[in-house]
Order: C-alpha cells, then sequence, then structure tokens
C-alpha cells in the first residue's frame, strides 16, 4: 500500500537512503514511517558538521501523537540539511522521498552502511509487520 | 460508611449479573498465601462529627501567630474570591484535561495563566506549572542542559545567594543524571555575587548560571551584568523570581542585552496560603526556541472542526505518556488547583494591584528594619539595595530569642545558622503588606526586651 | 451549544480594578529602589473588576466536567467522590496560615496528624517506613527508584544501572528510571495479560537495578506471578518497586510489603481521595522496608516521647535528599489523612471490595452487550480494558470516536490508547463510590452508541455535538504554536 521507490536503500528503522555522487547519501523516513507517525508537526535535525555514527539518533520527527527519533544509516558527517522542513513539517508526509529529504551525509572513509536493505528487502520487511 | 451508595439487594443483583457468588470471589486471582488480614493498629472510623472535632481542636492547639518569616514562603492578602471561585467542584473535582471538548474551562484558565505569567517575566512561553519553586529550579537546570547547544557540560554555576532550599532540592533532583553545581561564593560585605571575581569561574565549560532575584538575603544581585557575562561566556541564565517583585522589579526577560532564558519561581505569593509548605507550584517561562525543551504541561489555542476557537493540550510528544524513556521529565500533573487560584488572584490584583502589593510589602520590611535595628546589638547585615526582606545580625545566638518569640506569638524570623554558619548570629526577616505598624512595634517590644536582658532566657 | 467565553484579557478596560483587594499605594517606599533595578513597563495583566473576574471564572468553570458534576470512569485515575469535610477540615485557618519554617514547637496538632498518616500508611501497606514528602506520584517513584540506586551505591554495587519495565507500564515508570540515570528494559507481557517470566528471567542480572511494577496492573488484572517475580529479582539481585497507581483496588486484602516490594508509592489523590484540582496537586508519599529506610527523602515527621518534630539529614545520614523546598504539598496529606480517619480499616476494605464490584459488573455489562474484552477470560480488578479493534475494522471507528461521543451522553470518556499495546483499549475505572443506577446509565449510552455505529456513524466519528467545542485540531494547535493572548506584550516583549 505504501511507496517503496526501487531505486533506494532501506533500513529496518525505516529511513530511505538514496546515493549521490562523491561519496555523499541523501536520507530520509519512509512513507511507510510518516504513515505510521501521521500529521508531522515538527522536525529537528542535527547541526550541519555533526559527524554520525552509523545507528545514532540524529533526528527527532514529532506528531500530535509520537515523537521518534530518526537514526543514522551511514556514518559520516552531515553536510546538509533540509531546513524547510522546520516551516513545513508536512513536506514529509506529502513527498517522503524527494522534497521530504532530510540530511545529506558525507560517508566517512571506509564506512560502509549498516545493514542496509534492497526495496525487495524491505517490502518483506513490511509485508512481515504487517502481517 | 465508605461513601459507598450500594444496598445489600443491589449488591446481590450485582454479583448474580457477574456470576459469582460473594464479593470474596472477585479476589480468587490473588494467591491466598499472600492474602492479608484486617491491617493492624488502624483506627476506628470516624463519623464527619467525629473528625470534625478532632481536627479543630488539633487547629486550636496550633493556634496562629504574627509571622515576620519569609525566605521562600510569604504571607499576602487573598481576596475571598480567589478560593470562593477555584474550589467549585468543577475546578476542583475535575482532572488533567485529556478530553479538550470536556475541559474547555480548565484549558483557557490554564492559556490565561500561561499569558499573565509570561507577561510578569516577561518571557515568551509559559508551561501550565510544576510543583512548587525548588523543583521547577531542579526542572530548569535538566531543561538548560538539554537546550544549551554551545555547551555540552552538564555543570551548573549556583551561587551560595541562591535558597539553600532550592540548591539541595536541585542537587537531590539532578545528581542521578549526572549534573554538578560549582558554588559562587557571595561578596561578605554586600550579600550579593561579586561581579569582578566571576571570570574564575568560566572555565571548564559550564552550562548555566543561576540567579536568583531578590536573592535569599532580600539583596539585589546585579543582574544585568551577571547575565551579559554568562552569555558572553556561553552559558543560558536560569534566573529565580519572587512574582510578587516583578510588580515592580525589572522582568528577567529584559535583564541585559538579552535576558534571561529560563525563568523559575515559587508561585505560592499569589493567592495561595502559607499551608505548611504547601500545596505551592513553580512556574516556568522561557524564550520560544527553547518550547521543545520545557518540561511539563503545555496548552494552545487552536480551532474545532467547525473553525471556532478552543484549547487542548499541545506538545505532548514531550511527554512522558507517549516518549516514556526520552520524555523532557517524568512529570505527569501540574499543579492545577493552585494556578486556578494564582490565574483568579493575578486577574483581581492586575498589574496595578500587585505593584501596590509589592511596595507595600518593601515599605512594611523598611519599616521592620528600622525598627529593629534602633535595638542594642541588632544591625542590618548589607547595606544596599534589598527587597521585602532583609537579614540582621545580632549579638548573640537567635536560636533561643526565635523560641522566646514563639511564646509570645511571634514568628520572628528565619535562622540563618544553619545555612550560613560564616555570617554568625543571623535573622532573615520579611514583612509583607499584611502587617501593620501596630504589628511591627509589637515585635519591637518583644525582641526589645529580649535583647536588653543580657541573661536572656534560651 | 454554549457561546465563545472571551479571554480575561478581553473582558479588560484600562483603569478598572478590584481596588477594594488592594492595599494603598505607598510611592515613596521605592526611594531606595534603583532605577536600574526597577520594571519599565507594567506586567500586561487584566484590568478588571472584582464581579467581571467572578463571573468569567465561574463561567469557565461551568466548561469543565467534573466528579461533582459527571460520571468519569477515567481509568487508572480513580475519579471517585471526593468528600467535602477532607477539604473543609483541611482548610482550618490554623492550618493555612502556618508558615512551613514555623518551628515544631507551634504545630504539634498539625504534625499529630501527619505522624498519624505515615503510621497508618506503613500498616496498610505493610511497609516498614514511610516519607510523605513526595508531590505527586511520578515524584514518588522518583524517590523509590533513587533510593534504589542509592541502595546498590552503599553497598558499592555500581554496576546496577537497569531498571525492567512491562510494555503496560504507565510512561512515568520509563521516564522515572532516566531521570535516576537508569536504562530501562521493556518486558512483554503473555497473551492472559501476566508478566512473561521467561522474558522476565532473560532480562534480569548483574545489572539489574531492580522492577517497576504496577499491580494489579495498568491492564486491569492482578498479576498472578507475583511470588515467582519476587523470587527472580531478588534471586538477580534487584530490588521491586511497587507503583501504587492501582493502590485502592487492594486495601485490606494484599499489602505490597507481603508481596515482598522494597519500595512503594502511593497516590494519595487516588486511593485516599483527595481531589485532582484540574491536574494536581497530588502527593505521592512513599514507604519502603527495612534495607531502604535509611535513604528516605527529608524530612519526615518522628516522635520523641510525646512531641513531634522534623527528621531532616542530621537524623538519615544516607538520605536521597529534599524534593521540595519544604514537606511537600501538606494541605493534601491532611485531606488524606481526613478521608483515613473517616474510613478506618473496615471503611479500607469496603473501598476496594465495591471498586472491584462495580468494575466487574460494569465489565460483565459491556461484555453481553457485545464489546471485546482485552482479556476476556481475567477477572477485572478495579478497572478493566475493552478493545475496539474489530469495531474500528469493521465500520472505521476508533476508540476516541466512542470516548468523545460519550461527552455527549454527560459521562467523561473513559482513558483512551493506553496502555499503548492494545489497539484502540478503553480503559475503564468506574470506583466504588458510583451508584449501580449510574453504571446501567453508563451501559444504555454505550448500547445506544453501539447501535448508531453501525446505522448513524457519522454522528459518532463526528462527535461530540453538545459541548462548548467541536473536535480540535491538535495538528494546527502543535504546528501554529499559540501559547499566550497576543493582545499582550507576552507575545513581543523580548527582543529577538
Amino acid at each position: 500500500m505504501t511507496s517503496v521507490p526501487s531505486q533506494l536503500e532501506y533500513t529496518a528503522a525505516h529511513e530511505w537512503i538514496r546515493r549521490l555522487p562523491d561519496g555523499v547519501v541523501e536520507m530520509g523516513i519512509t512513507d511507510h514511517a510518516q504513515h505510521a507517525l501521521g500529521d508531522l508537526v515538527f522536525v529537528e535535525l542535527p547541526e550541519i558538521g555533526r559527524v554520525l555514527e552509523a545507528g545514532e539518533a540524529c533526528a527527532v520527527v514529532e506528531s500530535v501523537k509520537s515523537a521518534s527519533d530518526v537514526y543514522a544509516p551511514v556514518s559520516g558527517e552531515v553536510i546538509a540539511r533540509n531546513t524547510a522542513l522546520e516551516q513545513t513539517p508536512e513536506t514529509i508526509n506529502q513527498d517522503p522521498y524527494h522534497a521530504g529529504w532530510m540530511l545529506r551525509v558525507r560517508l566517512a572513509p571506509g564506512a560502509a552502511a549498516a545493514a542496509v536493505l534492497s526495496a525487495a528487502e524491505y517490502q518483506t520487511l513490511l509485508d512481515t509487520e504487517g502481517g | 460508611m465508605a461513601f459507598i451508595p450500594h444496598t445489600p439487594a443491589e449488591v446481590r443483583e450485582m454479583l448474580d449479573v457477574i456470576g459469582a457468588a460473594d464479593v470474596e470471589a472477585l479476589f480468587d486471582e490473588i494467591p491466598p498465601d499472600l492474602r492479608a488480614g484486617a491491617p493492624a493498629g488502624m483506627p476506628e472510623a470516624l463519623n464527619e462529627m467525629q473528625i470534625g472535632r478532632l481536627m479543630r481542636e488539633r487547629a486550636a492547639a496550633d493556634g496562629t501567630t504574627l509571622g515576620f518569616i519569609g525566605a521562600g514562603a510569604y504571607e499576602h492578602h487573598i481576596p475571598a474570591a480567589v478560593w470562593a471561585v477555584a474550589t467549585r467542584g468543577e475546578f476542583y473535582t475535575s482532572y488533567t484535561p485529556y478530553q479538550a471538548e470536556a475541559s474547555q474551562g480548565t484549558l483557557q484558565l490554564l492559556y490565561e495563566y500561561q499569558t499573565m505569567i509570561a507577561s510578569l517575566t516577561g518571557m515568551e512561553v509559559a508551561n501550565a506549572s510544576l510543583y512548587d519553586g525548588a523543583s521547577a529550579l531542579a526542572e530548569a537546570c535538566l531543561m538548560a542542559v538539554r537546550a544549551n547547544r554551545k555547551s555540552s557540560s552538564r555543570r551548573l554555576l549556583m551561587p551560595a545567594t541562591v535558597n539553600p532550599r532550592y540548591r539541595r532540592t536541585a542537587h537531590a533532583i539532578t545528581t542521578r543524571q549526572g549534573l554538578s553545581f560549582e558554588a559562587l561564593p557571595y561578596d561578605a560585605h554586600g550579600g550579593i555575587l561579586a561581579t569582578d571575581a566571576l571570570d574564575a569561574h568560566a572555565g571548564a565549560d559550564p552550562t548555566a548560571l543561576v540567579i536568583q532575584q531578590p536573592n535569599f538575603f532580600g539583596r539585589l544581585e546585579e543582574v544585568d551584568t551577571l547575565t551579559d557575562w554568562a552569555h558572553a561566556h556561553g552559558m543560558l541564565v536560569i534566573a529565580v523570581v519572587n512574582p510578587t517583585s516583578l510588580g515592580l522589579l525589572a522582568p528577567p526577560g529584559v535583564w541585559g542585552e538579552r535576558g534571561a532564558d529560563i525563568v523559575v519561581g515559587e508561585g505560592q505569593p499569589l493567592g495561595v496560603p502559607l499551608s505548611a509548605g504547601g500545596p505551592y507550584f513553580g512556574f516556568m517561562t522561557t524564550r520560544r526556541e527553547f518550547v521543545r525543551s520545557m518540561p511539563g504541561r503545555i496548552v494552545g489555542r487552536t480551532l474545532d472542526a467547525g473553525g471556532h476557537e478552543g484549547y487542548t493540550l499541545t506538545l505532548q510528544a514531550r511527554e512522558q505518556h507517549i516518549r516514556r524513556a526520552k520524555a523532557t521529565s517524568n512529570i505527569c500533573t501540574n499543579q492545577g488547583l493552585l494556578v486556578t487560584a494564582a490565574t483568579i488572584y493575578l486577574s483581581l490584583m492586575g498589574a496595578e494591584g500587585l505593584a501596590r502589593t509589592a511596595a507595600a510589602s518593601h515599605a512594611r520590611t523598611g519599616e521592620l528594619l528600622n525598627a529593629l535595628t534602633r535595638l542594642p546589638g541588632v544591625r542590618a547585615a548589607f547595606p544596599g539595595p534589598f527587597f521585602h526582606e532583609a537579614v540582621l545580625r545580632l549579638d548573640r545566638p537567635v536560636a533561643p530569642l526565635l523560641e522566646a518569640l514563639v511564646r509570645e506569638g511571634i514568628l520572628g524570623g528565619f535562622d540563618l545558622a544553619d545555612d550560613y554558619p560564616e555570617l554568625g548570629p543571623a535573622l532573615l526577616v520579611c514583612a509583607t503588606e499584611t502587617k501593620t505598624s501596630a504589628d511591627i512595634g509589637r515585635y519591637q517590644t518583644a525582641l526589645g526586651r529580649l535583647v536588653r536582658d543580657r541573661h536572656a532566657k534560651p | 451549544m454554549q457561546s465563545r467565553e472571551p479571554t480575561i484579557f478581553e473582558c479588560s478596560v484600562p483603569g478598572r480594578g478590584a481596588t477594594d483587594q488592594w492595599p494603598q499605594a505607598e510611592p515613596a517606599a521605592l526611594a531606595d529602589l534603583p532605577q536600574r533595578f526597577r520594571r519599565k513597563q507594567p506586567a500586561m495583566l487584566p484590568a478588571a473588576s472584582e464581579l467581571d473576574v467572578v463571573r468569567h471564572y465561574t463561567r469557565l468553570s461551568q466548561r469543565n466536567f467534573s466528579i461533582d458534576t459527571h460520571f468519569y470512569p477515567l481509568g487508572s485515575c480513580t475519579m471517585k467522590y471526593n468528600p467535602k469535610a477532607c477539604n473543609q477540615y483541611a482548610m482550618l485557618p490554623e492550618f493555612l496560615s502556618r508558615h512551613p519554617l514555623a518551628p515544631a514547637s507551634h504545630g504539634q496538632g498539625l504534625l499529630a496528624c501527619l505522624y498519624e498518616l505515615q503510621e497508618i500508611l506503613k500498616s496498610v501497606t505493610g511497609m516498614t517506613g514511610v516519607c510523605l514528602n513526595p508531590m505527586a506520584g511520578a515524584q514518588g517513584e522518583f524517590a523509590g527508584v533513587s533510593m534504589i540506586r542509592a541502595y546498590h551505591e552503599a553497598r558499592g554495587d555500581h554496576a546496577r544501572v537497569e531498571i525492567v519495565v512491562p510494555e503496560a507500564a504507565h510512561g512515568t515508570n520509563p521516564a522515572t528510571a532516566t531521570m535516576c540515570g537508569c536504562t530501562v528494559r521493556e518486558i512483554p507481557v503473555d497473551a492472559a495479560g501476566d508478566v512473561d517470566l521467561a522474558a522476565l528471567r532473560a532480562a534480569v542480572g548483574p545489572r539489574t537495578a531492580g522492577i517497576m511494577l504496577t499491580n494489579p496492573s495498568t491492564l486491569g488484572v492482578f498479576e498472578r506471578h507475583i511470588v515467582e517475580i519476587e523470587r527472580i529479582v531478588h534471586g538477580a539481585g534487584g530490588l521491586l518497586y511497587y507503583d501504587g497507581a492501582n493502590l485502592n483496588a487492594i486495601l485490606g486484602k494484599v499489602r505490597p510489603g507481603d508481596m515482598r516490594f522494597d519500595v512503594i508509592h502511593m497516590n494519595l489523590h487516588k486511593t485516599f481521595s483527595t481531589p485532582h484540582g484540574g491536574g494536581g496537586p497530588g502527593a505521592g508519599a512513599v514507604g519502603v522496608n527495612e534495607r531502604l529506610a535509611p535513604f528516605l527523602p527529608v524530612p519526615i515527621v518522628g516522635k520523641d516521647g510525646g512531641r513531634y518534630r522534623w527528621l531532616d539529614e542530621r537524623d538519615l545520614p544516607q538520605t536521597i535528599g529534599n524534593l521540595s523546598a519544604f514537606m511537600g504539598n501538606t494541605g493534601v496529606l491532611l485531606r488524606a489523612y481526613v478521608y483515613i480517619r473517616m474510613l478506618g480499616g473496615e471503611g479500607m476494605r469496603r473501598v476496594a471490595e465495591h471498586a472491584t464490584l462495580n468494575a466487574n459488573y460494569l465489565f460483565a455489562r459491556l461484555k453481553a452487550l457485545g464489546l471485546d474484552a482485552a482479556y476476556p477470560d481475567r477477572r477485572a480488578s478495579h478497572e478493566f480494558l475493552i478493545t475496539l479493534k474489530r469495531q474500528a475494522r469493521e465500520y472505521e471507528v476508533s476508540a476516541m470516536d466512542v470516548a468523545k461521543r460519550l461527552l455527549d451522553f454527560g459521562f467523561h470518556a473513559p482513558t483512551t490508547y493506553f496502555p499503548l499495546m492494545v489497539p484502540e483499549c478503553l480503559l475503564i475505572e468506574p470506583t466504588e463510590t458510583e451508584s449501580k443506577a449510574t453504571l446501567d446509565a453508563f451501559v444504555a449510552a454505550i448500547g445506544r452508541i453501539l447501535t448508531e455505529i453501525v446505522g448513524d456513524r457519522e454522528r459518532v466519528k463526528n462527535a461530540p455535538h453538545g459541548l462548548p467545542v467541536r473536535r480540535l485540531d491538535d495538528v494546527r494547535a502543535a504546528k501554529q504554536l499559540d501559547l499566550t493572548w497576543p493582545g499582550t506584550p507576552a507575545a513581543d516583549s523580548v527582543a529577538g
């Protein structure tokens, strides 16, 4: 029911990543995640320059009924953040994979993305969780 | 009895619907080995007339006194309308406004309270209150650690001029999360923080400076200088203030160039009786940018499904019932009833009434100081501006004098011997607008008899 | 529908005031106050007459549901009748005017009440020490877990920083653990609503500081494995914390001390019926057994010979310290004391029995209407859990819809969506002070709502219809934060 674009990679914690040139990845939360959270009212993003460890809590997405940590899917340095989300968090609800991107991270040298899933694998995960 | 309306016939009928032989059967899931008999040593039940008599006798045994103690709790006049309205059952016996549509009264009142306390402290946003002033300071310290992005430390600067009870409470509540407090000494002559000796404490990246105004001695700190100094060193400023004083004193929101960052205090002076220490309420206000780091309930104005204005709890995702282990605090309730009283109090007083209360309290304290320092061996401890509370130095231990005064029905002040032994015999006194010149004269006469007697009875 | 009640700020007229409540103006008094300390702009407070104020807040009060006006079956909150005598005798002028720093010699009557309250609470709970200070249940929890940590540290057992919490627990439990610097291990409950013992065994070990349990649990059932849980946790070197949110269900029936809990808190505002005041004040007294007694918060009322006095850190050098400026919510404690003395031991037992009777009766009636119990094979304690999962699937109505529609029938809604693990749930606690007739009327209202769900669904989904406002836009409230009335400088008083 929710969208899982095939060209992206995913984590079990419902983040997506898109690989950009020069060892940079873009990330956000999945359509499934935004749907589960409901209307987002607030997004808190890390500062530019912060060095993330894969798996650490790096951002918060807040709806009326919940506030959830977003975990860094990769290790690396934050080089860009989607500050427009601070005014219009609903963009994540409307367009989680494009306009609703959250961070761009330059991968640490030799860093592998932690436990990344393919679109098919993520879809299987959703099917299992939903069942 | 026990306020249970059931008739025996109804009990029987209900058990039949349940399909239980007797009431005891309803407890059949409790392991029998654990079952208790009747609690031992429990007094017999009293009816309303009997308990009324007992309570009146105990209250009468305590009697009333003429009080000149402040030290964090202040006797002010409470308009009759305050508790007449606050104890209406609709306020008194409702609960946290989870069902907003059925709680618009409480919610609108809290929104009005937030507006008043934010304005009084000169800040942008307020929560719906915390337990008391001391625990509010503890929460403010935890909040400052969350909110200050410039500092990663858990160290705060805590002046010795902050109420010692607040310091102890802040320590007890925050120590388990690794917060530590560096004590800032006060100038022994002035009774305020020495602003020229501050830089020695700016190393080691403290995250916040606490400033109490008026300080525990009643003296006025140089809040503008202190605030600017803290900000220049990357610290947040936590202000601890007396709400009555803000009728006349500069609100923390305008201290220094940028104003304080978090403001807390004891709400008791705003229409809440002394009540032997509680229930009171703590207030907390802050900058809008820190609102998500603020603990406690917050009420917002919004629209309903028909486009009409209404009020609801908001930003609840920070709170324990949703965020659980990651919540800003474990606090559930505010002190709703006390805030109800305070909101009515502030509405009746208005800016002018509050300013007059502050001025009259200050005037009575000045009169009290004049009267008492005329006595031999009694002098003012700290020269310089003070507000509505002050320290006296005496030439003999304070405790026996206070005991002797109590026997005459006078609470003479707060003995500083335990908390500030370096001051020698010292007494913190306060007179609010409730005291008359005759009251002050009575205190002067009683104390005069005691200090003129070189061998005052212990 | 009632019309909008303007804010008090809109009722204000510059130059008006409740002048009879003000002291005389004394401008000369401020001569010694240098200008730099003075307020430049007056606070923007209301300017209204006494009648303006009384009428405004009386009208606001009429926009509330309350126990005095409505059945209020809010699960886990124990909204029972608050006897008027408790208020009246706690508010005698001598008690109200007592300064907290007045010496104990002038306050023996008050201290006698508090001392006796401590003793009675020990007896009722089977604990050996009690401190009345914590100002709410959550602060009682904080005191309890702080004492657990202090206990382990005093023994040099510094690794014990994990608190085990069942997933159904109140959110305050994990939040408290965090405030005490602990990490939280959540464990599941089994299909029958009891703690999953295998998961508990796997969770405990040398890092376990303790477990926090509510019993009867937040699922509205008695934890039947309590004896085994006690063996497992104590066997692993951890302590047992009793969350007293539901103590009213077992008063005089089973004591936390006999279940071998080491530390408990009691919500006096629930079990002992002090008023909830629109969200406080509460009182969260704590009780401990011998091993935690040295760590109790201060002050505590002690008795030397025939005289009462406050015990402080000089008497309890290992205390976790002060949790408030003075001695907690004394006025609430007096109300609880009056209530308890009116009950006596026998009355307490009757409280538990009739709370349980009312819950099981209402439970049986609602099941007969076709509602699904979350734990159908269990006895209800003083409250029970209904799940509307089936109605949500078949008719697309939520537990919240039913809760809102109940308001139209003059009933406060039960607790909704707690515990979080049970989908579309209603946690219903009728309390012992409600009559059978009230419970029957509630059943009738639920019956009508179930009919509406099938035949007039929009009526339920759009409820409430007869209250001062319709359903409120929470998303707007959180996104377009409006926390102060814009007509005052509160919104723009601070330079950016």
